[in-house]
């Protein structure tokens, strides 16, 4: 059965179907896969040709640097969005025809939910998140580094390689067909006895670890690195929020690993964890999959309501309206995020008393998020407030999350749960918490610290077309599905028969052309600004009038961010000094910086995990084998490393930083009126703020 | 007298940068440790409530397959272990040279490998009486949960190796004396679980 090449042949490509059997159905499936290598090779040459390897190398793959990381992660959540919202827009068109079948086959469909389910959360939203919280914690919190660089470049390459995995099983092979869940029975051997299932066990489980491994290493840094006098109750809320998404992410990831893994052993091994027969019991695994499940939509939201946050009170000039009561919402949802997990399958058959406990507990847990909104409302309340793209998110957040926040309290009862569960209701109801409450907040924070990484802000009429197209694509198609949810119509149906579910189904699939053009609009703006970032340059670094510790380094900010170690005395620290003193001094003396030296430790992680993910689901013995192997070699090899660090002598950074100072001291400020011309250098004048 | 700067076992001052160095890494991976616990807290859960006969499927129970001699000499070499694990990191702290400690490290291996020894020879002798994981949902979460514990001594021995490596190439730098702290913990942590093993599995099973 498995020799060299284990279950591989030359008929798993969707070409190959493709030429057996020609038609709508494999055409897409062919032209999906003809995308990822063209793309694949297109990727090669841009690089071949604009001799970018070295650097590539050089200054990211072998970075351990948390802004590099962070970054890395950040690009492959937009790669992913896009196959994700493509995805999603294939699904919209199906279903708009879908009434008695539909161009796509059911298999095809069902393909397409769990990839997009999948990809959307643990390759999207997922690296979103840990990439804009290794980008901006340690520069909030005055540190150097993460406190595990090297760890943190591992936790990449284990998320890389479960993307990496999930783009392969484009071109070879299929995807599983039974959600992002994968719930068994279904997806156990006897129901899914192809490579489908596998290639979901070998994607999430490396996601998981690294995950796991990020939340670590978050938790480690915020709790031991931040500068003398950062103490808790002045941390920026975006670290708070990072804090508790961190703790989450520990005790959150191992449940899905484990059943992950379990689910693995039932189809390698024959183990009767989740099978019909001989005494597997398949409830289990929905009951351990949502006990990660449910605190990871805590984990995504958490750091976006850490840039709400940031955001309302940058662009409203004024003190975070509420800090404590942010704090303390914050560590509650992260508590009771813990306790709710069985909202997922009220209706698996326990009894009433225990269903209601968790309704409950589902309920409760939205009166800290409405604390939460009333707070960044107040905060806003007479500020001097800019409609900047950031703030046209959170305005769309604002009343659309609100909305998505209600539906959710009404699936949280169990008795109305019974009637709406597995219908769009629940369709609509979770893209509409994860668009604009995950989302928006992910495209809002990379708006607003990308200058700080890239040193030029991104162009504000596209940044404000996008997410325009988002908040009206959102409504346009998610909308309808609550209408829709309510008529009856199941998800993951790949047809139906009812013609009243017609008109309301074109109408979702003319919202999903907009959100196609929004995604559209939003690369567009990364791309007009890089062409345009001699006049978006901010090297002054506060590009709009700043509070937190980030704003008071240059832009792009330096490897070692910080010349010296800031001393810490008030909550708004750089707004503190620049209100009370002068922010822009030589420090008496500089001292020599340890940094990180570069390794391919994460690289060759990503790729052995790779190989391993795609041997394992392949039956290919000796390739897992030596991927294993590989995994624990370069693990036990860098044991003995030693030259782990190299260190920056102190003059380097005296010139570095006096250069900049002198630049600063010569430059003239602007006031917020300009915040958005070429005359924003990045550095703030005083202006008409009022509240303090 | 510095405070100590983690939870457990410190160095202390006359350690040098050894004792600031270890302060994240210890704790970092007592948080580990933490996820760690979850990883078994789930698998115990899921072996306790498989004990039922639907669970056990009509195949053989706890009363046919168990053999408590055997476990008990698996716990007395892990405890036994762990006593000589402790040997090691006291060693160290008591600045007895890098020979004492590769020694204790040596006989904490011997016996963490006795005590695989063991649990593996009951596996195949289950396996020969036709109760291998495939046998009932109560095996599968046995051979799961037992299993993964074995799989951690076995990383762990693999560990020893490397720190007796980095003992023989680097002596006793300050990296190699956080490593052990870390082993430390991670042995104890072992042999913490494994007391709920014993407890849970074997002694509940065949109470
Ligand atoms: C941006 C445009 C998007 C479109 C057009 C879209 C569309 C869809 C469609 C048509 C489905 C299948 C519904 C059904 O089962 O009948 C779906 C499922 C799903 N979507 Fe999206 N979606 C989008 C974005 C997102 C985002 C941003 C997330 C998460 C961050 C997300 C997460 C999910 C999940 C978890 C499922 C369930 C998959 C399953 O059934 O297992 N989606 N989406
Ligand atoms: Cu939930």
């Amino acid at each position: 059965m498995s020799g060299l090449f284990g279950h591989l042949d030359w008929t798993v490509t969707p070409f190959a179907a493709a030429i057996a059997d020609p038609g709508t159905n494999t055409f897409v499936a062919a032209g999906a896969a003809g995308l990822v290598v063209l793309g694949a090779v297109a990727l090669l040459g841009f690089l071949t040709w604009f001799r970018l390897w070295g650097p590539l190398w050089r200054d990211w793959l072998t970075s351990a640097d948390h802004k590099k990381i962070g970054v890395m992660y950040c690009v492959i959540g937009i790669v992913m969005l896009a196959r994700g919202v493509a995805e999603g827009a294939v699904m919209r068109a199906h279903q708009a025809m879908a009434l008695n079948g539909g161009p796509l086959s059911a298999e095809h469909f069902a393909e397409l939910f769990s990839t997009h389910g999948t990809i959307m959360i643990l390759f999207v939203a997922a690296p979103l998140v840990i990439g804009l919280i290794n980008i901006v914690v340690p520069l909030q919190i005055g540190a150097r580094d993460m406190a595990f660089p090297v760890m943190n470049q591992v936790s990449l390459g284990l998320t890389a390689a479960g993307a990496a995995l999930l783009m392969i099983s484009l071109v070879i092979g299929r995807f599983e067909t039974g959600g992002w869940s994968a719930y068994p029975p279904y997806t156990g051997r006897v129901f899914s006895p192809g490579e489908g299932p596998d290639y979901w066990i070998w994607s999430v489980v490396p996601a998981g670890i690294g995950s796991m491994l990020s939340g670590i290493n978050f938790a480690v840094t915020i709790y031991k690195c931040r500068a003398p006098g950062m103490t808790y109750m002045r941390m920026p809320l975006f670290t708070w929020t990072a804090l508790c998404a961190a703790i989450m992410l520990v005790y959150a990831m191992p449940p899905v690993t484990v059943s992950s893994l379990m689910l693995a052993l039932d189809r390698y091994a024959g183990f009767h964890f989740f099978t019909n027969d001989l005494g597997g019991n398949m409830m289990n695994y929905a009951n351990i999959f949502w006990m990660f499940g449910h605190p990871e939509v805590y984990i995504l939201v958490l750091p976006a309501y850490g840039v709400w946050s940031e955001v309302s009170a940058t662009f409203s000039a004024k003190t975070l309206y509420g800090y404590p009561s942010l704090v303390i919402a914050t560590m509650a949802i992260a508590v009771i995020a813990f306790t709710v997990w069985l909202h997922h399958f009220f209706t698996m058959g326990q009894s009433a008393s225990v269903n209601i406990a968790f309704g409950i507990a589902t309920m409760i847990i939205a009166v800290p998020t409405g604390v939460k909104v009333y707070d960044w409302m107040a905060t806003l309340w007479r500020g001097r407030i800019r409609m900047t793209v950031p703030m046209v998110y959170l305005t769309g957040f604002f009343i659309l999350f609100v909305i998505g926040g209600l539906t959710g309290v009404i699936l949280a009862n169990p008795t109305i749960d019974y009637q709406v569960h597995n219908t769009l209701f629940l369709v609509a109801h979770f893209h509409n918490v994860l668009i604009p409450g995950v989302l928006f907040a992910m495209l809002a924070g990379i708006h607003y610290w990308f200058p700080k990484v890239f040193g030029f802000r991104l162009h504000e009429t596209w940044g404000k077309r996008a997410a325009w197209l988002w908040i009206v694509g959102f409504c346009v198609t998610f909308l309808p599905l609550y209408a829709l949810g309510l008529m009856g119509m199941p998800r993951r149906s790949s047809s139906f028969a009812d013609p009243a579910f017609v008109p309301l189904q074109l109408v979702a699939g003319a919202g999903a052309v907009i959100i196609l053009l929004a995604l559209a609009a939003t690369l567009v703006c990364y791309g007009v600004s890089i062409r345009q970032r001699g006049t978006l340059a901010v090297p002054f670094g506060d590009p709009w009038d700043g509070r937190t510790l980030e704003w008071a380094m240059p832009a792009p900010a330096p490897e070692w961010n910080f010349a010296v170690i800031p001393a810490v005395a008030a909550r708004d620290a750089f707004w503190a000094e620049k209100t009370g003193g002068d922010p822009y001094v030589a420090p008496e003396r500089y001292e020599d910086i340890e940094l990180p030296r570069p390794t391919a430790l994460g690289l060759v992680i990503c790729v052995a995990t790779t190989a391993a993910g795609f041997a394992l689901t392949w039956h290919i013995w000796w390739l897992a084998l030596s991927g294993l192997v590989g995994i624990g070699l370069a693990v036990m090899v860098r044991a003995f490393a030693t030259q782990t660090t190299r260190v920056l002598p102190a003059a380097e950074v005296a010139v570095h930083h006096g250069r900049w100072l002198e630049a600063v001291h010569t430059a003239r400020g602007i006031t917020r009126d300009a915040e958005d011309s070429p005359a924003n250098r990045g550095l703030a004048a005083p202006d008409t703020e009022v509240t303090p | 007298m510095t405070a100590n700067l983690h939870p457990g076992l410190n160095l202390g001052e006359s350690h040098g940068a050894a004792h600031p160095a270890s302060e994240n890494r210890v704790f970092g991976f007592w948080v580990f440790l933490m996820s760690d616990l979850i990883t078994f807290g789930i698998l115990f859960a899921t072996y306790a409530a498989s004990g039922t006969p639907m669970g056990l499927a009509g195949g053989p129970g706890p009363a046919q397959l168990f053999d408590l001699t055997s476990v008990a000499l698996q716990t007395a070499f892990l405890l036994a272990s762990s006593l000589t694990c402790g040997m090691a990191s006291l060693s160290m702290k008591a600045h007895a040279g890098a020979g004492r400690i590769a020694l204790w490290l040596l006989v904490t291996a011997l016996l963490g490998g006795g005590f695989l020894m063991l649990e593996l020879s009951d596996f195949a002798s289950m396996l020969a009486q036709g109760a291998g994981p495939a046998r009932s949902g109560w095996l599968s979460g046995f051979f799961a949960l037992v299993g993964l514990h074995g799989l951690h001594i076995t990383a762990g021995l693999l560990w020893i190796g490397v720190l007796l490596g980095l003992l023989a190439v680097q002596g006793l730098s300050d990296r190699v004396k956080t490593r052990l702290l870390l082993f430390a913990l991670y042995w104890h942590f072992l042999d913490l679980v494994w007391i709920g093993i014993f407890s849970i599995v074997f002694l509940r099973g065949l109470a």
